[in-house]
């Protein structure tokens, strides 16, 4: 069906189904009790989630499939966003033309940095990325101002030109009519689930991303750009020439960022240079390892716990902490307050980068790898060496050399 | 043609912190084979080695006086630093008027513990890794750093100033027959540069004359081989990173009265010294400091005034598209070997 | 006219001269082996024949057209089909999927944005990859990771995938290195098979005495990067200048 096997069918069923029930999923205690709040069940979260996914998707074609890291991924976050912003002030505040320019615009930024990019690998290669990053953002801060507004970000006004929209169309982001704010909200016993209009359109569009990219990973190209990470040197010597392949990639991750920007704009809009900073970049990166690099699932997982956590972790601070351990007596409780309010709250940052450090170092295929030993460990299956690529992402280098 | 001459000079400063940080760089990468993004971060743990000494330094007494008020109407504080009670006014200010300098003697030993620690703990396991996990893992390390620094010493940036000796500036223009205040330098930076050009030459001496660095070099070289004639390299490599350490670390403490400290200085130089070393060229020594300097001194022509009329924000992009050039057109870049990592 | 012209290669690399005035000519489907002692610029003559290494002066002319300067991949279009000293294969792929790939190269050239097929679908790339493990005799380990096998069976995975090509001239790199006696043995039958299935002109870079005079029909010596003897090899067995080249000068029965 659709050009899937009966497993990959599943898999994407399955996906369908969990995506489409995120707001239960992620909202599973009770209002009011005392793990209320580690609910993620709230628009904003939610959004987020599948946004980052489609951004850590793209970028997993580029780095999980052949082999290439780039830092620079950010910047086409960045152009997205500016592209969608501009649709919304020029044509109308209905989201579709500036999802269409946001995928158009860094399509094309990704064709022109990936030639250039991509004339050397390794290294070189991510550093060239980096430069161009951080070049993007300097530009976007300060040089094309107006195009970008600088430091300010680039912001709707109440008389832009929207010379699509009529008179009595919405005055927010909305999908023909539909406002990416609005939410519908169902109490059922003690549980408060929304449904959030701006999360489901970008679930929807998730779900065609994830889609994509399982076709692509099943696909000759797909296997093609395997062959790119796992020896390039011996692609070449038969026949192929990698260099269009690992265009390709690159400026399908690169789309893949841009159609993040554009609905991160959608859902919120306002563009801003931060967003084009490598440390961006940085972080779909460490999403995408440590939900596992070259599987299909991994990065999605990755940019939902990052995000999670994220979210939960900055709102521990110190006083949730003395809550939680004030049945030790004042010493100890201080002191246990003190050693874990450095990773919480405003360290989220700091736990971050120690798990990634953690991940890089032990379990390289992340998330996925971690689930499948777990598994492996209940089912006592010896391991058959006929898997796809997909549940067995071996240790090799993440970098085409 | 003062103005050329000042912005060379202005571009002096920034340009003996690029090369001094691609100077530890290439070492790290042209002995021990290992790309360290956080290189970056050991920069801004040296300043703030500064930072710490200066705030060691100005732990004080506090004393009540009934006789002053503050502005609330309380008593007023006087706050003594121990250092003054103990070897008197004078030259306890005098002491901490000095701290920077001071702070590079305390320094020192921390980075190079630091460095240690890093190698032994961390980088060891990652030799025979490829480069990318290695990038990946000393990229979680920098963020790490970072973030330690900031929980302890905050978001802000702390002012750590120059002795006072050091705090005016110098009439070069009169030296060289201009009139007076045409080219006009402050001191510090003077001084900073050359700092630099002197640590630049202790790391080359050493290098060049000792027979732990012509070991060095061998390794940088071929270390498979060297490994292979019986010599130790790995606890040479080991005391190479905690040098390379303390170099970064050593040019932050110094660049701290130029720019104050702050936790993501790190990163901020960390992209641009990348940057110059591959401008340089990659393992190449004498091409990094080269190309720091270089680079630093285009970046300050860059924001000349007349340049931004014609081009504007150049400045902020020069060195990337330098680098972008460069990559493409001479991938080994200024000084590089010829097929090390050439496509 | 060989298929493969070699012409006044000249290669210095600082203070060394690895190539001095090369001059070789193989002939169509012949086995031509290059022998000679450590450093005497056998594999940097390789480099130059695929085209990695540029010469300071000459030509390689194979098939008429010129090899100097082209791409890895333009070379292999041309023919030229190689296998390396260390067995290169794609490690993380199934070994189907390593010979599927040139299969795919060989149906759709260098380049084919195919991402909207399944790999599952595509029935007569899968046959002919089949088919080629058959003739091998590395069918039953279709499934396998590429990167599990051992030495001699990523050798012939390496061969297969040149195999499937149909290369006019194949280029081996010290095709038995590091390889016990059994496996070596395999090797040679291999390509013996291959010697005698197809028209096909092979160059062999060899130290091993046994293979190389197990297979090939002329044998040129180089030594200190010129070509000393080439003959065929009965009268390579005994010569005098070969021993002196392997042994020294003084090298007395």
């Amino acid at each position: 069906m659709l050009g899937l096997n009966k497993r990959d069918t599943t898999f994407l069923m399955i996906v369908i189904a969990l995506t489409a029930f995120t707001p239960f999923l992620m909202q599973p205690f009770a209002e009011g009790s005392a793990m209320a709040q580690f609910n993620g069940g709230y628009p904003d979260l939610m959004q987020r989630v599948a946004i980052f996914g489609i951004f850590a998707i793209g970028f997993n074609i580029l780095f999980g499939l052949t082999g290439y890291l780039s830092f620079g991924h950010a910047a086409f976050l960045g152009v997205g966003s500016y592209s969608a912003v501009w649709m919304f002030k020029l044509l109308s505040m209905n989201i579709i033309p500036g999802i269409i320019l946001a995928v158009i615009m860094s399509g094309i930024f990704a064709l022109l940095i990936g030639y250039i990019s991509l004339r050397r690998s390794g290294i070189y290669f991510s550093i060239l990325t980096l430069a161009f990053a951080q070049m993007s953002y300097n530009l976007a801060y300060s040089v094309l101002t107006p195009l970008t507004n600088g430091e300010t970000g680039l912001q709707i006004r109440l008389d832009d030109l929207r010379v699509l929209d009529g008179d009595g169309a919405s005055k927010y982001t909305n999908l023909f009519g539909f406002n990416m704010s609005s939410s519908y909200k169902l109490e059922l016993g003690n549980h408060l689930f929304t449904f959030n209009v701006g999360f489901y359109v970008c679930a929807v569009i998730a779900i065609i991303a994830f889609y994509i990219s399982l076709r692509i990973f099943r696909s000759p190209f797909g296997m093609m750009l395997r062959a790119v990470k796992s020896n390039q040197q011996r692609m070449s010597y038969t026949g192929l020439n990698p260099r269009p392949y690992t265009l390709a990639a690159f400026v399908i991750s690169g789309m893949y960022a841009g159609l993040a920007g554009g609905l991160l704009a959608s859902m919120d809009p306002l563009a801003g240079a931060e967003r084009m900073q490598w440390t961006v970049g940085g972080e779909v990166v460490i999403m995408t390892i440590l939900g596992g690099a070259g599987t299909l699932l991994g990065p999605v997982l990755g940019a939902g716990v990052i995000k999670y956590l994220e979210n939960i972790f900055s709102k521990i601070n110190e006083t949730v902490l003395h809550g939680w351990f004030s049945f030790l007596p004042d010493g100890a409780e201080d002191f246990v307050v003190g050693v874990l309010s450095v990773f919480t709250g405003k360290g989220w940052h700091l736990t971050l980068g120690l798990l990634f450090m953690l991940v890089v170092t032990f379990l390289p295929g992340g998330l996925v790898e971690g689930g499948k030993r777990i598994a492996g460990l209940f089912k006592r299956k010896p391991k058959s060496d006929g898997d796809d690529a997909e549940h067995h992402p071996k240790h090799n280098p993440h970098v085409a050399e | 043609m003062d103005q050329i001459l000042l912005q060379i000079l202005n571009g002096l400063d920034k340009g003996s912190a690029y090369a001094l940080i691609a100077l530890g760089l290439t070492l790290i990468f042209g002995t021990l084979g290992v790309v360290n993004f956080a290189h970056g971060a050991l920069f801004m743990i040296g300043a703030f080695c500064a930072v710490t000494l200066q705030k060691i330094l100005n732990i004080s007494s506090v004393v009540l006086d009934p006789t002053k008020t503050d502005f609330l109407g309380n008593p007023a504080k006087i706050k003594t630093p121990y250092v003054e009670t103990w070897f008197g006014p004078e030259m306890g200010a005098s002491i901490i008027d000095w701290s920077v300098p001071l702070a590079i003697i305390f320094s020192i030993p921390v980075m190079i513990a630091v460095g240690f620690i890093m190698e032994r703990g961390l980088i060891k396991h990652f030799y025979k890794r490829p480069h990318a996990d290695q990038i990946l893992v000393t990229f979680g390390l920098a963020i790490v750093l970072q973030e330690v620094v900031k929980q302890f010493y905050g978001a802000n940036p702390i002012p750590t100033p120059a002795p006072e000796a050091f705090k005016g500036s110098y009439d070069f223009g009169v030296l060289l027959g201009y009139k007076a205040n045409a080219i006009i330098y402050p001191y510090w930076r003077i001084i900073y540069f050359g700092f630099s050009l002197a640590i630049i030459s202790a790391v080359f001496a050493f290098l060049r004359f000792t027979t732990f660095g012509m070991v060095v070099r061998a390794g940088m070289a071929d270390r498979e081989t060297v490994g292979l004639l019986g010599i130790n390299i790995d606890k040479r490599f080991t005391i190479m990173f905690g040098v390379a350490a303390a170099v970064a670390g050593v040019a932050g403490v110094m660049y701290a009265p130029i720019n104050s400290p702050n936790y993501h200085m790190g990163m901020d130089f960390l992209v641009l010294s990348f940057v110059v070393v591959v401008v340089g060229g990659m393992g190449s020594l004498p091409g990094a400091v080269l190309a720091g300097f270089l680079l630093g001194i285009l970046e300050s022509f860059a924001s000349m005034n007349e340049i931004k009329q014609y081009l504007p924000g150049i400045d902020q992009i020069i060195i990337y598209l330098t680098a972008i050039v460069i990559l493409l057109v001479r991938p080994r870049g200024l000084m590089g070997k010829r097929g090390v990592m050439e496509e | 006219m060989g298929i493969l012209e070699v012409k006044n290669i000249n290669k210095r690399f600082g203070g060394l001269q690895a190539l001095d005035d090369v001059n070789l000519s193989i002939e169509e489907n012949t086995v031509h082996a290059i022998i000679g002692p450590n450093g005497a610029g056998k594999s940097t003559l390789l480099n130059v024949l695929v085209g990695k290494l540029i010469p300071d002066t000459g030509s390689v002319m194979f098939d008429g057209q010129s090899v100097l300067g082209r791409k890895p991949h333009e070379i292999n279009q041309m023919g030229i089909s190689r296998v390396f000293q260390t067995p290169e294969i794609f490690g993380d792929l199934t070994v189907l999927e390593n010979v599927m790939i040139p299969c795919f190269a060989r149906r759709d050239g260098a380049f084919r944005m195919h991402a909207f097929e399944t790999v599952e679908q595509e029935g007569d790339i899968i046959a002919e990859a089949e088919h080629i493990l058959t003739d091998v005799n590395m069918l039953e380990k279709r499934d396998m990771h590429a990167a599990a096998l051992s030495r001699g069976d990523k050798r012939r995975l390496e061969m297969a995938m040149c195999l499937v090509q149909q290369p006019k001239l194949l280029l081996l790199d010290e095709p038995t290195a590091g390889m016990a006696r059994a496996d070596t043995n395999n090797t040679i039958e291999l390509l013996k098979h291959i010697r005698d299935s197809r028209d096909i002109t092979m160059v062999i870079i060899e130290h091993d005495m046994h293979v190389v005079f197990s297979l090939a029909e002329r044998i040129t010596v180089l030594a200190q990067g010129t070509p000393l003897v080439e003959d065929t090899p009965d009268k390579i067995k005994g010569h005098p200048k070969v021993k002196e080249a392997y042994l020294g000068e003084t090298a007395q029965e």
